[in-house]
């Protein structure tokens, strides 16, 4: 039988794990805060990035860039944005659902899909469902430089160049509200082109140095700064999720912890019932 | 009084300036520009260097660190760089970015990298497991319903 100090001993321990959830619930919540507020500072940026490719395709331009350019579909390239860290609710599992359910149907179409996957959950993740990995980075932390995603683009980019792929996608999570993430995916490369041209008339940007180098630079930070957009929004999805987690977390062990009370305060009290019983009996025996 | 346009300098990682002008200078690819209201459309790289921006009669500086220059006859957008650019710099951060895509794959062992956090969760379930069966047991023995 289970004895009063057996179940002291489990209320203990699950009030030190109720502690850890609870501290974790804190530092989620402080840390939310600050991601989206990064969140905030990384929107004017990609607005007027938005803005000028905006413009860039309603222009005339002589050249024309490959990021520019529809190709018939036969290879996609996917930069996968999951978190570095566990314990934030079905945050990845949710995203990399979906992402193995696209591949699949990508795959049932014939075309080949190559990946690139940021945080070290889409790394471990991918150890196991297999596909064609070309770059990896994990451990960005809380606070991503735009320097620490060049690399993972750059290979993403190459391969469009080369023709490897045929166009890139971004799948990330979307941040709806502290409750609610979904996982998004959007294509980013070719670059669509917007049906409102004819309204602007025939103009042509002057391009300093040389068109192609200027387009070069141009479309290389759009999509980094869509990455980076893409990292920063699924931080703060990482913290909401991780903060609604772990309240309920908590809540649970409260529960729990009021179960084991009841469960305890009952044995004792069947303790000393079954001992007064024994001592009146006892008694009983003598004076009888 | 001369015409203003509208000029925002932006960085990855935040609003630099926003607001009407009369005119600015930038360190273009080819030389210093200065460009006033109802300049043609152009497109140009920055070089590192100043920003000078003058409203009325305010003038203020900033520095950007390169980017990438759009100018519309009543718009400008000057996108700053944050990080430092340059070809090999980029080429070996995507050289890396492979480098430890195949690594990570080739050795598909169980995951090293599980952080504390991981441990706690672990841990918690194991608890929750047992607390399950001790419940179990607790109402066999009619102590809890």
């Amino acid at each position: 039988m289970a004895s009063g100090k057996e179940i002291r001993g489990k209320i203990a321990s699950i009030k030190n794990t109720q502690k850890i959830t609870k501290a974790m619930e804190l530092v989620a919540a402080s840390k939310m805060r600050r991601a989206k507020q990064r969140m905030e500072a990384a929107l004017p940026y990609s607005e007027k990035i938005k803005r000028v490719i905006g413009h860039l395709t309603l222009a005339h331009p002589e050249y024309k860039h490959s990021y520019m350019t529809v190709r018939p579909v036969k290879r996609v390239g996917v930069v996968v944005v999951t978190s570095d860290r566990g314990l934030c609710g079905g945050l990845n599992s949710n995203l990399l659902r979906r992402l193995a359910l696209r591949s699949k149907e990508w795959q049932l179409q014939g075309v080949q899909v190559t990946f690139s996957v940021l945080g070290n959950k889409g790394v471990s993740f991918f150890k196991s469902f297999g596909g064609k990995v070309v770059a990896t980075k994990s451990g960005l932390g809380d606070k991503p430089h735009i320097s620490d995603l060049i690399g993972s683009v750059k290979v993403m980019l190459t391969a469009y160049e080369q023709g490897e792929i045929d166009e890139l996608w971004i799948m990330s999570n979307k941040f709806i509200n502290t409750m609610t993430q979904q996982p998004i995916m959007h294509k980013v490369l070719p670059v669509a082109k917007e049906d409102v041209a004819t309204a602007h008339g025939h103009w042509d940007y002057l391009y300093e140095p040389e068109a192609k180098e200027v387009l070069d630079a141009l479309l290389t930070r759009y999509v980094e700064s869509l990455v980076y957009t893409a990292t920063v929004e699924n931080i703060a999805c990482e913290m909401s999720a991780r903060m609604v987690a772990m309240k309920g977390a908590t809540d649970n062990a409260g529960k729990f912890i009021k179960e084991l009370q009841l469960a305890y305060n009952k044995a004792r009290q069947a303790a000393i019932t079954a001992e007064i019983s024994e001592i009146t009996a006892g008694a009983a025996a003598v004076s009888g | 009084m001369s015409a203003t346009m509208q000029l925002d300098i932006v960085s990855a990682e935040g609003l630099i300036f926003s607001g009407k002008v009369d005119r600015f200078f930038a360190l273009a690819a080819n030389g210093e520009v200065g460009i006033l209201p109802h300049h043609t459309q152009l497109i140009s790289i920055l070089k590192p260097g100043e920003v000078r921006v003058v409203a009325g009669d305010e003038t203020s500086c900033f520095y950007v660190s390169g980017g990438v220059l759009e100018i519309q006859p009543d718009v400008a957008t000057i996108l700053a760089d944050t990080a430092i650019r340059a070809k090999d710099l980029d080429e070996a951060a995507a050289k890396e970015a492979m480098d430890r895509a195949k690594e990570a794959m080739d050795n598909a062992k169980s995951d090293l990298d599980v952080t504390r956090a991981q441990t706690a969760l672990a841990e918690a379930v194991a608890q929750m497991a047992i607390l399950g069966r001790f419940r179990d047991q607790l109402s066999k023995q009619g102590l809890m319903h």
